[in-house]
């Protein structure tokens, strides 16, 4: 039960049930950059849109439609909440920290980086759900090279293979 | 409760439960394994072991006498007309493809059909797919009801002088849907078209007859019936075995063969090229050896009691929703809950020792039919009890109060 705790926190729970900005976004007409990318986890139907407004090196606004479990919305509700506002380059560093946490094992989590997204540290002790938590942040690395280059993103991710 | 004495035993008789406290309930996805078909294994492998077919020496003559006696008690347990009519795939999966390769293909042209159900295991779906891609041939899907049956009339209307084969389960692995096969086969036979049954869910919870059902082929796997992975069986009559070309080429499926030309082997041999899972055969004879000491009104009268006590219990949950009422149902029962993704079940009840399986189930129309991205699906066998299904009640209760929900 304390493991399943640690997994679903009060914060998880509440971001779970009321996912913060979902909604598509509309083009944008005032001169940001607009993009979008499909993310999708074949194994449990989790489906995702992720939406970034892009001006200069500044993400102005993200935003998510899709459905999935608890721990895949919090996760996406989380990310938009945090980043929103946030120079590229600060959240290049926030995405491999976070990725480095579910997905390395080796090094401890540096919690003041990753602030409150430090509560899907749990996850990493369900390996069958860490997909869940990083789907949203492999949308996002797409969104990320796009914002590099000058193409808008495009090109579904999936979690899977099969 | 009367024969608890009884389905202890069984319990006991499954090693995996004997250093642990573990509810599983995912044995649609794979049995667990008795220990007289793990010790049969051992024993084979340990002093009855050596390639098949080929040694004059005595090893050899056992190996094969087992490898054949298996498929004897294969031929027995489907009912049969003769073990010739039982060809040793690697599961259910190889065995759809092999039909789908040998039969259906030479026989489909541009425009003709092949009708399956919207219920299908994606091992019911994809092989027939790529035969149509090949061929020009169009795949037909009868439709379901919200209860999650076929639609008989439907499927009747599909049956044209075009369908070229009709595949469809048996039991549904997302649903428990008991297809009424017999009469299905017969409408399809009306028509003049053969059948394949998929058997894998079936074949651990009702004693199926070939001969009864009439089908022209009928598929499963070892590993859903309390034997090992990696074996299986396809059934096919005679008539059509004989005429079907070979699928797969290689050592043991010949008669002669040189550069010119080779000379196949008649079936079942012409369908097994290359040497088989020898020791997995002899496991799965022994685990429907096991499954025949129990005896099928035994079996049968255990599930349908561990159905009769789980119903109502999922029922009362408030927010649950069975996904899939079928009239006969067959071992399992699929469910959503408001406000809680199946995933998230999973992992609430893996935490409390319980093994269900969450998610599309490799039947990804069925989600769709019903508009969930996924289901929770519990599965009984052999070894569970209604303690089992007590605690996933109590567990589904404790879970919506953590989720609130
Ligand atoms: C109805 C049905 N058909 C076919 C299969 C495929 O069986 P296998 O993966 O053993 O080949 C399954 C297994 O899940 C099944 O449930």
């Amino acid at each position: 039960m304390s493991e399943l705790r640690d997994l679903y926190q009060q914060l998880v729970l509440d971001h779970g049930r009321h996912p913060r900005n979902k909604h598509a976004m509309d083009q944008c007409a005032d001169g940001a950059q607009c993009c979008h990318t499909e993310g999708y986890n074949p194994l449990c139907g989790d489906k995702l849109t992720l939406y970034a407004k892009v001006r200069g090196d500044v993400i102005e606004d993200l935003s998510f439609e899709g459905e999935g479990c608890a721990i895949f919305t919090a996760s996406t509700s989380m990310l938009t909440e945090v980043l929103k506002g946030r120079k590229v380059s600060e959240i290049r560093g926030i995405l491999d920290e976070f990725l480095e946490m579910l997905t390395s094992g080796e090094k401890e989590p540096d919690p003041e980086g990753l602030g409150k997204l430090a509560v899907f540290g749990g996850v990493k002790d369900f390996p069958a759900r860490v997909k869940c938590a990083t789907l949203p942040w492999r949308a996002l690395e797409i969104i990320l090279e796009s914002v590099d280059g000058d193409t808008v993103a495009g090109s579904p991710v999936a979690t899977e293979d099969d | 409760m009367k024969n608890t004495a009884t389905r202890q035993a069984w319990k006991t008789d499954f090693p995996v439960f004997a250093d642990r406290n573990l509810v599983f309930l995912d044995s649609a996805a794979s049995a667990q394994k008795p220990a007289v078909v793990l010790d049969a294994m051992r024993e084979f492998d340990a002093h009855s072991y050596a390639n098949i077919h080929r040694g004059v020496y005595k090893l050899s003559e056992t190996a094969t006498a087992a490898y054949e006696g298996a498929r004897a008690k294969v031929g027995t347990f489907l009912g049969a007309a003769s073990e010739r009519e039982i060809i040793f795939t690697r599961g259910a999966t190889e065995a759809v493809n092999l039909v789908a390769n040998s039969f259906a293909r030479p026989r489909l042209a541009p425009g003709d059909e092949i009708l399956i159900t919207h219920l299908e295991h994606h091992a019911n779906i994809v092989p027939w797919q790529l035969v149509c891609e090949q061929t020009g041939a169009v795949l037909k899907v009868a439709p379901i009801t919200d209860r999650g049956e076929v639609d008989l009339e439907a499927f009747a209307s599909l049956l044209g002088p075009r369908t070229r084969l009709a595949a469809f389960a048996h039991v549904s692995n997302a649903l428990g849907t008991v297809n009424p096969v017999t009469e299905m086969t017969a409408m399809a036979h009306a028509q003049g078209v053969p059948v394949l049954v998929d058997g894998a869910q079936a074949v651990p919870h009702l004693p199926v007859d070939v001969q009864e059902i009439g089908c022209d082929f009928y598929v499963f796997s070892g590993h859903k019936l309390y034997g090992p992975t990696g074996i299986g069986a396809l059934y096919g009559k005679q008539e059509h075995l004989e005429a079907m070309p070979p699928w797969q080429g290689g050592g043991d499926m010949i008669l002669s063969v040189t550069f010119a030309g080779t000379t196949y082997a008649p079936a079942p041999g012409k369908f097994e090229a290359g040497t088989p899972n020898i020791t997995g055969a002899v496991g799965l004879g022994a685990a429907i050896d096991y499954l025949e000491g129990l005896g099928w009104p035994a079996i049968t009268a255990h599930q349908e009691d561990l159905q009769a006590h789980a119903e109502p219990l999922l029922r009362g949950i408030d927010g649950l929703r069975l996904i899939g009422e079928p009239t006969r149902r067959a071992g399992l029962f699929s469910f959503v809950m408001d406000g809680i993704h199946p995933h998230d079940v999973g992992t609430f009840l893996a935490a409390e020792n319980i093994a269900v399986r969450s998610g599309h189930h490799c039947a990804q129309p069925v989600m769709e039919r019903f508009g969930v991205p996924a289901t929770t699906r519990a599965s009984v066998g052999l070894y569970n009890t209604r303690e089992d299904l007590d605690a996933l009640h109590a567990a589904l209760l404790r879970m919506k109060e953590f989720f609130d929900a």
